[in-house]
């Protein structure tokens, strides 16, 4: 049986591909240009057979894969059903559920306009997402550090941070003489206060023995600040940063809603009022995707960052 | 010799929570020589901490005044190094980083890079410059902790309980080191501890001080030659003197009746 559970994921995709071959299409769907979900399982099939072999021959290496196979078999069977369901035999409402191959399809053949609207999503939420955590980072040093900051900012932080970032939207409208300009501020808005309280939290509970050995060692003020605040504050900087990234995504979704004609989640916005629920679910698997190596992203900037942790804390 | 230490009726008191004020020092007079080895020894309470930190420049005397050679102390200087008790290194910071703190921070780093590898060769951590604090045992801390204070050269190396956390056999390991390090570098050592062998190990002289009120109860010179014998007589007899006045010598009488 342990022998078996590196070939799970491919026969898993093998009953998906023969079900797909050997049942008749549902009348109720439109056919594709081409059996997509085929292609995608021909695909894969490739890709764990490759990484079975790799067991036998290699098996330290593979030892990740063999934790992970039943996993990939389950999701492959998933999809699977939901080809029964849908494409075979129509028993979920087609306008609502489009078989696999139309959702397959709106990914391949309208990959071009879908990059576009990626990379205006990824626009307005990298210039947003500096911008909010740049300015963050420095208040939340600012109010760390300074007794007097923190007394006229911090009551200003605590009023406006809770509020949702969405609810500026109609003083934003007015306010910003772009759709752009007023996009990218809710987006830094929604980075901005977890870093900020985060960033000044982290601060203010650095013990002082560490500020205390630093001014023997000869360090001024702003030494201190920079080389004893910043990093000791600097797990808590990220998990506010975290935070911010989390409340980010769901700001670009609704910030797109502005006015702005481009980016993901107008699409999907779009596509819905269409009634193109194909290309609905192709916006949402790319955001999916995208938000999903966004976020591993930062789990490697934190692990390189945070290196010195290793050991200490987890999170 | 530089690095002698007057401290002249110095008096701390800290407000409590309560709003009353406690006295941790009162009126303390003390002469450190420059270059001299002595150690403050008294159970907790008795404000020995206190008087580190004053000297450290750490917090400022409620009365009084401590001056370093002609100087009055009036805050922190590289010049008065402190090892604090479980050395505290930055733990974003590898060993090598730890150690060349200070030399960066006083901004002469780029002219001294060779002396961050002496100092580590000095408390054997070769090969760890890379390593992270939690990587390393309590030893090999304090060392690094050691070496870090000892990189700036100061002329007054305060030692606040540096070997408390460690275990026995390690602890006597680094009191030799301490020596050879205080032989070697010849700057003045104030050392903070509750262990009596310790103390009279280490010390030319020894303060004893009681708490409540806090101050010098008696100096006990200890004219013995290094490297010392852990269990000599006059070793002995020192330390049974000491355990005296702090009434923790134990029932020394003859007993009234024999069984």
């Amino acid at each position: 049986m342990e022998k078996l559970r590196p070939w799970l994921p491919l026969f898993s995709i093998l009953l998906a591909s023969f079900l797909d071959i050997w049942l008749p299409d549902s009348s109720l769907h439109t056919p594709t240009k081409a059996k997509y979900f085929l292609w995608f399982n021909i695909i894969l099939g490739i890709f764990f057979t490759a990484g079975a072999i790799r067991t036998i021959f290699w098996r330290n290496k593979g030892k990740n894969f063999i934790t992970q196979a039943p996993f990939y078999a389950a999701v492959i069977f998933l999809l699977n059903i939901f080809n029964l369901v849908s494409k075979k035999y129509a028993l979920l409402p087609v306008i609502f559920f489009p078989s696999l191959d139309r959702v397959f399809s709106v990914i391949v053949e309208d990959s071009f306009f879908l990059a576009s609207c990626l990379a205006s999503s990824a626009q307005l939420l990298f210039a947003g997402f500096a911008i909010g955590a740049a300015a963050g980072i420095l208040t939340g040093i600012a109010v760390g550090f300074n007794k007097v900051l923190s007394y006229w900012i911090n009551p200003l932080i605590r009023a406006i941070g809770p509020m949702p970032p969405t609810a500026w939207i109609p003083i934003v409208l007015v306010v910003f003489p772009t759709t752009f300009s007023g996009s990218v501020f809710l987006i830094a808005l929604s980075v901005w206060f977890p870093t900020t309280i985060m960033t000044a939290g982290g601060i203010q509970n650095i013990p002082n023995v560490y500020f205390e050995v630093a001014s023997t060692l000869g360090a001024g003020k702003y030494y201190q600040i920079l080389k004893v605040g910043i990093p000791a504050a600097m797990p808590q900087m990220f998990l506010g940063i975290f935070n911010g990234a989390g409340i980010s995504f769901v700001t670009l979704m609704t910030a797109e809603l502005l006015g702005v004609k481009n980016g993901i989640g107008w699409y999907i916005n779009w596509q819905k009022d269409m009634m193109a629920y194909a290309n609905v679910y192709a916006g949402l698997i790319i955001i999916a995707v995208s938000f999903y190596l966004l976020v591993m992203l930062l789990f490697k900037v934190r692990d390189r960052v945070l290196v010195w942790q290793k050991g200490v804390i987890k999170w | 010799m530089v690095g002698a230490v007057n401290i002249n009726s110095v008096t701390k008191k800290f407000a409590a929570d309560d709003g009353s004020e406690i006295t941790a020092l009162n009126g303390i007079d003390l002469k450190v020589r420059a270059g001299e080895f002595i150690s403050l020894i008294g159970p907790s309470g008795c404000g020995k901490s206190t008087l580190l930190r004053l000297i450290a420049g750490l917090s400022k005397p409620t009365e009084g005044t401590l001056f370093i050679d002609e100087s009055e102390i009036k805050g922190t200087s590289y010049e008065r190094g402190l090892v604090f008790q479980n050395a505290m290194l930055f733990p974003w910071l590898n060993i090598y980083d730890n150690i060349a703190f200070g030399l960066k921070a006083r901004k002469v780093y780029r002219s001294s890079k060779d002396r961050v590898k002496s100092f580590i060769s000095m408390v054997s951590l070769d090969g760890f410059e890379k390593s992270f604090p939690h990587q390393l045992s309590g030893g090999m801390i304090q060392r690094a902790g050691l070496a870090r204070v000892l990189i700036n050269d100061p002329k007054v190396l305060l030692l606040d309980e540096p070997l408390g956390a460690l275990d026995a056999f390690t602890r006597m390991n680094l009191q030799d080191e301490l020596i050879r390090i205080w032989k070697k570098e010849k700057m003045t050592m104030i050392l903070v501890t509750h262990d009596v062998d310790e103390a009279v190990y280490l010390s030319d002289r020894i303060v004893v001080m009681t708490p409540r009120p806090a101050k010098i109860e008696k100096i006990i010179d200890v004219n013995l030659s290094y490297p010392r014998a852990r269990s000599g007589s006059e070793f002995l007899y020192l330390r049974t003197q000491i355990l005296k006045i702090l009434n923790y010598a134990g029932k020394t009488e003859e007993p009234g009746y024999y069984i």
